[in-house]
């Protein structure tokens, strides 16, 4: 039975010192080891939380980063196929005012050659009615050098004139 | 871990250890008569023991070197203060203000024959055994957690390191696995007590295991502490109550003419939840060292050398066995203590 007889002395002593240890430790030891867990699982729960946010910020930013590089493709594209339009249209255009161009120069020629042609006929016409003239003028005078052949002629003449 | 299945567990633990004790205490006491009769000095068992796991006014360090420990005795005729040394063993008797006398380890008033003066009034407030070896515990604890409490200031910020990191999971198991599920969000307010009796009950056990000075001591199986322990678990428990708590106790939700049998029974559960507390941790602890000694004392009950192999068998056993009750009454204690408050500070009732 001694031993489940509680012995005062030990009860009081036991009761101040775990009373002072409670108050000592909850001072110095407990409130400031337990304020510091929870501040450190705070912050890394805020730190955490700070990652995911910036995850999600980052694939944001990609998401984003894509669609600009989405759109500029397409712009590029755009802009190639105008560029390639007006080239296109330039050629033509310049094809078709080196065919005007061309046309114009040979109907030039030609009105030039025609029209040198028309001189040089015109030349060869005059040197031809000089010449035949001449040789006119020629015959003539041999003809009218002897006045008998002359009279022949006339009787020659008169014969084939009929007479209606 | 579900509280019920802790109980029950608790519950055969606690049986078995009664039927070890029971099994062992037959014996002894067999040893003891028979050893009566004989000339030579026998060894006995049930003596050493009891001596053992009770309480001193001596601190045994080895063989016959003792340190006598400071007495305080408070009487009708006023304080003293004087070394036990001056009793010699039992052997003396000491005149102070009544003729003292050592019995059993206990300080006793005599009368010139040495027979108990039963008119003297005297209380013991001796640093005995173990007040002393509290004292140390405490001063580990201090020690140990001041000096962590000092990291968490100078890595504030950082991983835990050393001691630190060693505690902070002890830290957090009281915190995480006792204090909250049981409590709930009002927990920070018993942090401090339950942090406290767990890590006071833990290195008191644990020191009560080594079994050479300054441990071996019988600190948490002595039902002084046990039942101050339980008287402050008691006191916050009802101290915390509030008015759904009181209700469920003097006017429950049952029809009136119960109340004759329901309020004596719920004022039986107020004293009968601490008590349980104190015998548990008490019944434990002591049952540990008991058994342990009684292994030990085999080998000078048979008196042979050859016994010393299975004792230490079984003793090493027994140590791993008492290194987890170690752990588990400290959570056990703390943990119901929790469930307590946790039942008493409940907002809502059932």
């Amino acid at each position: 039975m001694e031993l489940v007889k509680p012995e005062i002395g030990l009860v009081f002593w036991t009761t101040v010192s775990f009373l002072i240890l409670l108050f000592i430790l909850r001072k110095y030891a407990w409130t400031p080891i337990l304020a510091s867990i929870s501040e450190r699982e705070l912050s890394i729960e805020d730190a955490l939380s700070k990652a995911e946010a910036a995850k999600d910020e980052m694939a944001r930013l990609t998401n984003e980063n894509d669609q600009l590089l989405k759109q500029a493709r397409i712009e590029r594209d755009l802009i190639l196929r105008e560029a390639k339009i007006v080239k296109d249209q330039i050629i033509g255009e310049a094809k078709d005012a080196a065919a005007k161009e061309g046309a114009k120069m040979i109907e030039k020629a030609r009105v030039e050659i025609n029209s040198q042609k028309a001189i040089a006929m015109a030349d060869v016409k005059n040197l031809v009615a000089e010449l035949s003239i001449e040789i006119a003028e020629k015959v003539l005078r041999k003809q009218f050098e002897h006045p008998h052949l002359q009279d022949e002629l006339v009787a020659d003449l008169l014969k084939e004139v009929k007479l209606n | 871990m579900d509280k019920g299945s802790i109980f029950k567990f608790k519950k055969i633990q606690y049986l078995l250890k009664v039927a070890v004790i029971l099994i062992l205490a037959i014996p002894f006491s067999a040893f003891s008569q028979e050893n009566k009769g004989s000339e030579k000095k026998e060894f006995n068992p049930k003596e050493v023991i009891l001596e053992h796991i009770g309480d001193s006014h001596y601190w045994h360090i080895v063989g016959p070197y003792k340190i006598p420990l400071p007495v305080i005795i408070c009487s009708d005729k006023g304080l003293e203060f004087f070394s036990s040394s001056v009793f010699a063993d039992g052997l003396q008797t000491y005149q102070g203000k009544y003729n003292y006398k050592l019995v059993k380890d206990k300080i006793l008033a005599v009368d010139a024959a040495g027979n108990e003066d039963l008119t003297a009034k005297i209380y013991d407030f001796s640093i005995t055994r173990n007040v002393a070896a509290m004292w140390m515990s405490m001063a580990i604890l201090f020690g140990v957690f001041i000096s962590v409490s000092g990291k968490y200031v100078t890595r504030k910020g950082k991983a835990p390191k050393g001691l630190q990191s060693f505690m902070e999971p002890l830290v957090l198991f009281v915190r995480d696995e006792v204090a909250i599920p049981n409590i709930g969000h009002k927990h920070v307010k018993y942090m401090p007590l339950l942090l406290t009796m767990f890590f006071f009950i833990l290195i008191s056990n644990l020191l009560g295991l080594i079994p050479f000075f300054p441990g071996g001591f019988n600190l948490t199986g002595n039902i002084a502490v046990t039942i101050t322990l339980a008287v402050i678990t008691l006191i916050t428990v009802n101290f915390s109550g509030n008015k759904y708590y009181w209700k469920h106790i003097f006017a429950p939700d049952i029809p009136k003419w119960l109340y004759i049998i329901m309020v004596p029974v719920e004022l039986i559960g107020v004293i009968s939840r601490p008590f349980a507390l104190m015998i548990r941790l008490f019944a434990n602890i002591t049952a540990g060292h008991i058994v342990v000694l009684s292994l030990i004392s085999l080998i000078f009950i048979f008196n042979t050398l050859w016994m010393s192999p299975v004792s230490v068998v079984f003793v090493v056993f027994m140590d791993t066995i008492e290194l987890l009750v170690a752990f588990l009454q400290a959570f056990i204690f703390t943990m119901l203590t929790a469930l307590f408050i946790g039942m008493a500070v409940e907002e809502h009732h059932h």
